[in-house]
C-alpha cells in the first residue's frame, strides 16, 4: 500500500443542529486519486472545506503526512502543502493567466510580506509560474486576461494556480462542473497527471469521469461514509446501490 | 484614455516636479502655505488609499492617526524652542504605529459594515480621549509655538519657520511617500494585498497570511497619515481634537474616491481638487458646506469611477466608442504590465467573478 | 455609595440605555434589512431635537413638538428613501458611507439656515415638571421617570412588531438572509421604505425625548451616531434584541463609569467594545460567531 499523504480521522461538523459531516474517515494516498461521490447535500463540499481548513471541524482530526493539522488556518495548510480548487471558479478575472499563476507561486515563495522589489523580477517565482502553466497546457494563453477565456480554460487556470503552490495534496471540488465534452476530456487527462507524486481528492458528479480516474472511492450520504474501497468494490456494494446508484443502472 | 510614451511621461513628471519646486520662488506666501496644506491632505489621501483602494477595507479612523501624530509633536515641543525633528518625528510615528496596530488588530477581526463602524468608533475613542480629558488641553487644543528644528551636529539644516523651506520639506516628503506607495503596490506584499481584496478565500487557500497582510498595510498607511499630521501640526502651530474627528476621515475618503482608487496618484489629485474646491466655495458662499454635501452626493451617483471617469465623459466622442464605463474593458490579448488595476468597487469581490 | 444613590444611578443608566436603544434599533434594522450603512442616522437625532425645540417654541406644546417632530422626520425618511437610499441598495459600502456623509453636511447646513446654531433647551410638558423628593437632598425628576416608561412601552411595541406581525416576520427573515427573502417575492420596496423611514423617525424621536433633560446643540448627532454604532457592534447587525442588550450595557457602563472613573468614562465603552470584539467579533447576537 502506498504512503498516506493526508488523512481524516472521524471528522464531525455540525451547523447548529444539522450534522453536515459525521464520523468521516478517509485517507489520500500518494500517486492516487481518491474520489468522493454522493448525492447533493451528502457533505462532500463540507468535507473538502474541513480538509482545507476553510471551515473548522467540530470533532475529529486532520493529518497531513505525520503532522496533525486540525487547528491550522487555511493559509498555513496551503503553505504546508494542501492545494484546493473551489466549486465556483475563483481566479483573478482582471489579471492575465501568467499574473494569476505568478501570484500563486509567490504565495509559496513565502515573501508575502516583502514590500521591496518588483514581483515581475523574481526569477524563481516566474520560473515556478511558467512550469505550472506548461504542466496545465496553458502556454499559449499565458498573456490572456482570465475574463476572456472559456470556462474550461478558466478551470485549467485554477488548477495551474494550485500547482504553482507546489502542493503535496490537491483537493478538487467538482472540477468538471459546467464543462462541455471536449473540455471535460482535457480536464480528465489533466487530473490524471496531477496525481504523479501527489495525492488527489476528487469530489465529482460526473460518474464517467469518476470511474475513469478514481483509484479509490468513498461514497457519502447524509454526511456519513456508506462505502469505501476500490471502485469495483464500491460499485457492487449493496448499500451504495440502494442509497445512491439505485435508480439508475451503473454503466459497466 | 490617453496613453503617454514612457519618455514623454518621464518628461512630464520632471516638468511637474520642477514647477512644484519652483512655486515658492514665484508665488506669494499665502499660496505657498495653501499648497503645503493641500499636499499634506494629498499625503493622507494617498495613505488611506493603500487600505481602501488596494486593501479593500473602508477605514474611517485615519484622521485619528493624523491628529495623534500632531499631538505627539505638541507634547514633545518644549516651552522654549522647537523640538528636534530627528527625535520627535520617529517618536510620533512610533506612537501612531502602536495605536494603529492595536486598533487594526481588533478591527480586522470584522468585515464589511462592521469594519467601517469599528474603525469609526475607535477613531472617535481617540477624539474623546483628547476632547474630554486634560491631555493636550482638552477641547481647546494646544499651541505649538515653535516649529521642529532640523539640525545636524548643532548646525541648522533647514529653517522650517520659513514658508518656503517648509513647503520644500512637505514636497520632498510627499514625493517620498508616493514613491514608497508605488513600490509597495508593485511588491510581492502589494500583490498579495490586492489578491486578498479581490478574493479573501482564494488568497488564504493559496497560502497568503491575509490578516497579517492587512494589519501591516493598516499600520504603514496610518504611519504615513501620521507623517502628514505631524507636518500639519507643525505648519499651523496648533492641534485640536477636531483634527482626529471622523469628519476629516470621511472628507479624506471623498478625496480618495474623487481621485479614483485604481491609481497611486489619483487620491493626491482628488485631494488637490477637493481642497481647491472648498477654498473657492468658502470664499463665495456662506453655506458652502451645503454645496460640498451636494457635490459629494453627486459624486456618489454620477462618478463611481472618480475624476478619471469625468475625463472620459468629457472626451470628444468617437465612432468606435463603447459605452463609457468606470473600468474600460481591456484588449483581450493585451498583456498588462504592472499590478492588476483596482476596480472601483471596494467590497471584497471587486475584481472577482464567480462562474 | 449608599443604596439610594446607587438606585438613582441605576435608573439613570437604564434611562440612558433605553434612549440609546430607540436610536440604535432604527440603525440596526436599516443595516439588517436594507444592507445600507447610514452615517446620517445621528444627524436625524439632532434634527429631531431641533424640530422639537422649534415647534415647542412656536406652539408652547411639547406634545405637539413630539408628534410634529416624529411625523416630519418620518416623511423626510420616506422622501430620502425614494430619492437616494433606493439607489444605494446593492452598491458597495464605500458609496453608502460617502452618500450619508454628504447628507450629514446638507442636513447640518439646512439646520443652520432654518434654526441657527445656538444651544437650546426644551421645556417638558407642565404635568411632567417637578421632581419626586427621595430624601432631604436627593430628588428625581418626574420627566426622567416618564421617559423610562415611554421608552419601555416603545421597546415593547418594537418587539411585538418584530415578533408578532407580518411586517416583523418579513423583517426578521430579511435580516437573516436578504437574498433569499428577496427571491421569495416579498414586496421589498415597500418594506424597505417603511423600515428606513421608521428608523429615521426612531432616531428623531430619541432626540426629541431627551431634549427636555439635556441641551439641544449642533454636535449632538455625532456623539449619538458613534454610540449607536458601538451598540450595533456589541449586539450584532440586524438584531433588535442585540441592540437592547448592547444599549443597556453602554447606558450602565457610561453612567457608572462617570461615577467611578470620571476622567476616563468616555473611554470605557470602547474598552467594552474591544472586549466584545475579541470574544465575539460579530456581536453578542450576531450571525456566524
Amino acid at each position: 500500500m502506498s504512503e498516506i499523504m493526508m488523512e481524516a480521522r472521524s471528522l464531525h461538523r455540525r451547523f447548529g443542529g444539522l450534522k453536515a459531516v459525521s464520523d468521516v474517515s478517509l485517507a489520500i494516498h500518494r500517486n492516487e486519486v481518491h474520489a468522493v461521490i454522493g448525492p447533493n447535500g451528502a457533505g462532500k463540499s463540507t468535507l473538502i472545506n474541513l480538509l482545507s481548513g476553510d471551515i473548522p471541524v467540530s470533532e475529529g482530526e486532520v493529518r497531513l503526512g505525520d503532522h496533525e493539522i486540525t487547528e491550522l488556518k487555511p493559509n498555513l495548510r496551503a503553505m504546508a502543502g494542501v492545494g484546493r480548487s473551489y466549486q465556483k471558479t475563483t481566479i483573478f478575472m482582471g489579471s492575465t493567466v501568467f499574473e494569476n499563476v505568478r501570484l500563486a507561486a509567490q504565495a509559496k515563495s513565502g515573501h508575502a510580506l516583502r514590500m521591496l522589489g518588483d514581483v515581475q523580477h523574481d526569477d524563481a517565482v516566474n520560473e515556478a509560474a511558467r512550469a505550472a502553466i506548461v504542466a496545465t497546457g496553458l502556454q499559449a494563453r499565458s498573456g490572456t486576461i482570465a475574463r476572456f477565456m472559456s470556462h474550461g480554460e478558466q478551470r485549467q487556470l485554477e488548477i495551474a494556480m494550485v500547482l504553482a503552490t507546489d502542493p503535496k495534496v490537491i483537493l478538487l471540488d467538482e472540477p468538471l462542473a459546467g464543462m462541455g465534452q471536449a473540455e471535460a476530456l482535457r480536464m480528465i487527462a489533466l487530473i490524471r497527471s496531477l496525481k504523479q507524486d501527489r495525492g488527489v481528492l476528487l469530489v465529482e458528479h460526473d460518474m464517467d469521469a469518476v470511474f475513469a480516474l478514481a483509484d479509490r472511492l468513498t461514497v457519502m450520504a447524509d454526511g456519513k461514509v456508506i462505502a469505501s474501497g476500490s471502485p469495483d468494490h464500491v460499485r457492487n456494494h449493496p448499500a451504495v446501490r440502494m442509497a445512491y446508484l439505485g435508480d439508475h443502472e451503473v454503466a459497466a | 484614455m490617453i496613453r503617454l510614451h514612457p519618455t514623454m511621461l518621464r518628461g512630464l513628471v520632471a516638468l511637474i516636479l520642477i514647477a512644484a519646486a519652483a512655486l515658492p520662488l514665484l508665488a506669494p506666501n499665502y499660496y505657498v502655505q495653501f499648497a503645503s496644506k493641500a499636499m499634506l491632505m494629498g499625503m493622507v489621501a494617498l495613505s488611506l488609499n493603500l487600505v481602501v483602494g488596494y486593501g479593500g477595507l473602508v477605514s474611517l479612523c485615519h484622521a485619528a492617526f493624523f491628529g495623534l501624530a500632531g499631538y505627539m509633536l505638541g507634547f514633545m515641543t518644549p516651552e522654549s524652542g522647537g523640538a528636534s525633528f530627528w527625535l520627535s518625528l520617529p517618536v510620533a510615528l512610533l506612537a501612531v504605529a502602536v495605536v494603529a496596530a492595536i486598533i487594526g488588530a481588533l478591527s480586522l477581526r470584522t468585515r464589511g459594515i462592521y469594519f467601517i463602524m469599528v474603525t469609526l468608533a475607535f477613531g472617535e475613542m481617540l477624539f474623546y480621549l483628547f476632547h474630554d480629558t486634560r491631555i493636550g488641553g482638552g477641547s481647546d487644543g494646544m499651541y505649538i509655538y515653535f516649529k521642529p528644528e532640523i539640525a545636524i551636529a548643532g548646525l541648522p539644516l533647514l529653517d522650517l519657520e520659513q514658508t518656503r523651506s517648509f513647503y520644500w520639506l512637505v514636497l520632498a516628503m510627499l514625493v517620498g511617500a508616493i514613491l514608497l506607495i508605488m513600490a509597495i503596490v508593485k511588491s510581492p506584499f502589494g500583490h498579495a494585498l490586492q489578491a486578498a481584496r479581490d478574493n479573501e478565500k482564494r488568497a488564504l487557500s493559496l497560502g497568503f497570511p491575509v490578516f497579517r497582510l492587512r494589519l501591516v498595510a493598516f499600520v504603514v498607511s496610518a504611519m504615513i497619515a501620521g507623517l502628514a499630521g505631524y507636518l500639519s501640526a507643525a505648519q499651523f502651530g496648533f492641534v485640536a481634537p477636531q483634527m482626529l474627528g471622523w469628519h476629516l476621515s470621511a472628507t479624506v475618503l471623498v478625496m480618495v474616491v474623487l481621485g479614483g482608487m485604481s491609481s497611486v496618484l489619483g487620491p493626491v489629485i482628488g485631494a488637490f481638487a477637493l481642497i481647491g474646491l472648498e477654498e473657492v466655495l468658502k470664499s463665495s458662499f456662506e453655506h458652502w458646506k451645503l454645496i460640498k454635501g451636494l457635490i459629494i452626493i453627486g459624486i456618489v451617483f454620477a462618478l463611481p469611477g472618480g475624476i478619471r471617469q469625468l475625463a472620459e465623459l468629457l472626451r470628444p466622442r468617437r465612432e468606435d466608442d463603447e459605452p463609457v464605463s468606470a473600468d474600460p474593458p481591456a484588449d483581450p490579448n493585451a498583456r498588462r504590465p504592472a499590478a492588476p488595476a483596482a476596480p472601483p468597487k471596494v467590497e471584497t469581490k471587486g475584481d472577482f467573478q464567480h462562474v | 455609595m449608599d443604596a439610594l444613590t446607587f438606585a438613582v444611578q441605576l435608573l439613570n443608566g437604564l434611562q440612558y440605555g433605553l434612549v440609546l436603544f430607540l436610536v440604535a434599533s432604527g440603525l440596526t434594522l436599516v443595516f439588517g434589512i436594507l444592507g445600507v450603512i447610514n452615517l446620517a442616522h445621528g444627524a436625524f437625532y439632532m434634527l429631531g431635537a431641533y424640530l422639537a425645540w422649534w415647534i415647542a417654541a412656536h406652539t408652547g406644546s411639547f406634545m405637539l413638538a413630539l408628534i410634529g417632530g416624529v411625523a416630519i422626520s418620518f416623511v423626510l425618511g420616506l422622501l430620502l428613501e425614494e430619492i437616494f437610499v433606493k439607489r444605494m441598495i446593492g452598491r458597495d459600502h464605500l458609496a453608502q458611507v460617502l452618500l450619508s456623509f454628504g447628507l450629514i453636511l446638507v442636513i447640518d447646513e439646512v439646520r443652520q439656515i432654518l434654526f441657527g446654531k445656538d444651544v437650546h433647551s426644551v421645556a417638558p410638558p407642565a404635568w411632567l415638571k417637578g421632581s419626586i423628593q427621595l430624601t432631604d437632598i436627593l430628588s428625581y425628576p418626574v420627566y426622567r421617570i416618564a421617559l423610562c416608561v415611554v421608552c419601555l412601552v416603545l421597546a415593547g411595541l418594537i418587539f411585538y412588531m418584530i415578533q408578532r406581525t407580518r411586517l416583523g416576520m418579513i423583517i426578521r427573515a430579511g435580516a437573516e438572509n436578504r437574498d433569499m427573502t428577496r427571491a421569495l417575492g416579498i414586496p421589498f420596496d415597500k418594506v424597505n421604505r417603511y423600515v428606513f423611514a421608521g428608523g429615521i423617525a426612531l432616531a428623531a424621536l430619541g432626540g426629541i425625548l431627551v431634549s427636555p433633560i439635556s441641551t439641544v446643540f449642533p454636535g449632538m448627532g455625532d456623539g449619538m451616531l458613534i454610540l449607536s454604532f458601538v451598540v450595533v457592534v456589541l449586539g450584532g447587525i440586524g438584531s433588535v434584541a442585540g441592540a437592547a442588550i448592547g444599549a443597556l450595557m453602554i447606558g450602565l457602563t457610561d453612567t457608572f463609569g462617570k461615577v467611578f472613573f470620571p476622567q476616563f468614562s468616555s473611554i470605557l465603552i470602547y474598552v467594552l467594545m474591544a472586549g466584545i470584539l475579541l470574544w465575539r467579533p460579530n456581536g453578542l447576537m450576531g450571525k456566524g460567531n
